[in-house]
């Protein structure tokens, strides 16, 4: 598929920086032992997809496996120009547009239940299990059981009914569990500080909450649009007729025997890697301008 | 600007989170326009409670708060005119520090240029004008404290509220914030009502101190006062600089005649017009320990009318200005007596030294 999210999109929330390692003059010997275990991991991790991306630079005899012939920029011209190789162009822009649909409900939702979650309220817990449920459900049956419900009640799936639907069941859950741990470290008293100033509840949120949320809400944003951009199980049976990428490039799987197939795996990593840099250079940037690193003088 | 005073009168204020226990509990306080005003108590004796009630952050159960002549129930801060200096100074991370004394003009749609003129003579006042752009991050504790007052006093309140303003800093710098909440509470000639626990803070800073305990108001007067005259033994001892004392009345004449403990000589107190006892009670009395003085045993017996209790020497500690010597003159409570530092070096005493602990008998004054 496109990337291992769940690998890189952890960190950038953390600020912290890890201090710089003392130099010992003999290190132990099972430093060595879980270096190398560390390493075969790192290896395991991004091998495959390492190989994909060099055997999508093949040129015109390239084939689906080792070794590499040739050097080109071949398949992914051939990616875009012809039509057997599916509807890349067409799939691609429906899943950024849902990528992005998706992103901007997970993120009102997730702040606003972020906001509510901070008092008890009647039936709180019943909401977040119900909210965790979704997140635990199998996928397959979800979109299944989705599909079978927009039939039954006369709807045709698409890609902005159906398919929103159920990414937003994976990705609400997550969003807001993101949130919990942003709000955690937001003080009420700034609210408070604003209501004795003359703000207005809206003001309040405005000037506020959102500025001060803002490296949170970002890293929600980047949860939403990857695991959205990423979904497969549950769009599955949702999609309609039109495919979104990760069923684009599923259904090339069956079909395309060509190293094109890699290109299009190239492009939507380089895709991914470009928004993730994105939001993480916002929240430094953000960070830095707050002068979180900075000590006092 | 709209005029108006800041007075304020509280009157059978309470407040009750649960319907039993009273937070606030029935408490009455007129505090005149201009004054500083310190709230004073142990954690949890409702003193914040009142402070938020004032500010508008928390509505009472029962009773009035009238500022300026006009009962505020309901209304908000803003309407009320109040501004809210918190303990952590809730500054706003995101912005600067010009921004943040600005932001009270900001949310009442006045234009940028305007604003920051505003906040530019603001921080003049408050020295911060170097410091414009930095961010609440890069500011240090005094720094903070500078903005938060900038930022409240922005809003042109007739009334500042302040929550344990100094907590957050360390010793030193505790006292020169002090002087300039002090300052800044002349400049600007409004009233300020102040909660701390720290008494040397209070006594320091107000005009009017406010002890309170458990909800209700256990005395309430200038400094002076409060510290020279508690009114009862919870006074005196959280004040401190006092030494509480009990025993029985033995005797009601011109003087009064107590008999502290078994065994012990006999205390005269003068009595004061207002003062009821009668034989038989058992009362609390209190003297100041800087108006101890000690002799030695051997000395000679005490002027007439003074008292002489015969007491053993258990700590002696340096304080620079005078010396501080703990003394087993009450069993089971602390019996303190501040020595000016010469008086002490001319003849210092050791540990384990047998005294008179001696006052003269208007020296004593009896406790509610």
């Amino acid at each position: 598929m496109t990337v291992v999210l769940g690998e890189t999109d952890m960190p950038m929330i953390r600020t912290r920086r890890i201090p710089a390692v003392t130099r010992a003059d003999r290190r132990p010997w099972t430093f060595y032992a879980l270096a190398t275990v560390f390493i075969l991991y790192v290896v395991a991790l991004y091998g495959p997809m390492i190989c994909i991306y060099i055997l999508s630079f093949q040129d015109i005899r390239g084939g689906l496996v080792f070794p590499m012939k040739g050097r080109s920029l071949h398949w992914f011209i051939d990616l875009f120009t012809q039509v057997r190789t599916g509807d890349v162009k067409g799939s691609f822009d429906r899943s950024i547009k849902l990528a992005v649909l998706v992103t901007v409900v997970t993120l009102v939702v997730s702040l606003m239940a972020g906001l509510a979650f901070r008092r008890r309220f009647f039936g709180d817990s019943v909401v977040f299990y119900l909210m965790i449920g979704s997140l635990v459900a199998p996928g397959l049956v979800l979109g299944l059981g989705t599909g079978l419900l927009f039939q039954w009640v006369g709807i045709s799936p698409t890609w902005y009914t159906s398919a929103l639907g159920a990414q937003l069941s994976w990705t609400l859950p997550f969003g807001v569990l993101v949130m919990f741990a942003v709000m955690s470290r937001f003080d009420s008293v700034w609210e408070e500080a604003a209501r004795d100033l003359g703000a207005t509840r809206w003001q309040t949120i405005r000037l506020v909450v959102i500025p001060v949320l803002a490296p949170g809400l970002v890293a929600v944003a980047l949860f939403g649009f990857t695991l959205s951009y990423d979904e497969f199980a549950r769009t599955l049976q949702t999609a309609g007729s039109l495919n979104t990428l990760p069923l684009e490039i599923w259904s090339m799987t069956l079909n395309v025997t060509s190293p094109s197939l890699y290109a299009l795996g190239t492009v939507t990593t380089i895709v991914s890697f470009i928004i993730i840099g994105a939001c993480i250079g916002a929240i430094i940037a953000i960070n830095k301008r707050r002068g979180v690193r900075a000590t006092g003088h | 600007m709209r005029a108006g005073s800041g007075d304020i009168e509280l009157a059978g204020l309470s407040k009750t989170y649960d319907g039993v226990t009273n937070v606030v509990d029935g408490v009455n306080l007129k505090i005149p326009d201009g004054a500083y005003c310190c709230f004073l108590g142990p954690s949890g004796c409702g003193k914040t409670t009142i402070l938020r009630m004032i500010a508008g952050h928390e509505e009472p159960t029962a009773g009035e708060i009238v500022i300026g002549g006009e009962n505020v129930a309901g209304m908000a801060p803003v309407e009320r005119r109040t501004a809210m200096m918190f303990q952590s100074y809730a500054l706003f991370p995101h912005l600067t520090v010009r921004d943040n004394i600005a932001f009270a003009l900001r949310v009442r749609g006045q234009s940028r240029a305007d604003r920051y003129r505003a906040a530019e003579l603001m921080m003049e006042k408050v020295r911060l004008t170097e410091l414009a752009d930095r961010l609440p991050a890069n500011l240090s504790g005094g720094q903070q404290q500078r903005v938060a007052l900038a930022r409240a006093a922005i809003t042109e309140p007739r009334v500042l509220l302040l929550d344990e303003p100094l907590s957050a800093l360390d010793e030193q710098l505790r006292v020169q914030m002090r002087q300039e909440l002090r300052r800044m509470q002349r400049e600007l000639g409004i009233t300020f009502v102040h909660v701390t626990h720290t008494q040397l803070e209070a006594i320091a800073l107000a005009d009017i101190v406010v002890v309170m305990e458990k909800g209700k108001i256990k005395q309430a007067g200038p400094a002076r006062d409060v510290y020279a005259h508690p009114r009862d033994r919870y006074v005196a001892e959280f004040l401190g600089g006092q030494n509480v004392l009990s025993g029985k009345v033995e005797k009601v004449g011109e003087g009064l005649v107590v008999l502290s403990q078994p065994n012990r000589s006999e205390i005269q107190i003068r009595l004061g017009t207002d003062a009821r006892v009668a034989v038989g009670d058992r009362i609390d009395l209190a003297v100041r320990r800087d108006d101890i003085e000690l002799v030695r045993a051997d000395a000679g017996g005490p002027a007439d009318g003074a008292t002489a209790l015969p007491s053993r020497v258990t700590a002696i500690e340096y304080q620079g200005s005078f010396v501080k010597v703990m003394l087993d003159t009450v069993p089971d409570e602390d019996f303190v007596a501040y020595i000016p530092e010469r008086t002490f070096f001319r003849d210092p005493f050791n540990v384990g030294d047998v005294l008179l602990a001696t006052w003269s008998a208007g020296r004593a004054r009896v406790l509610a």
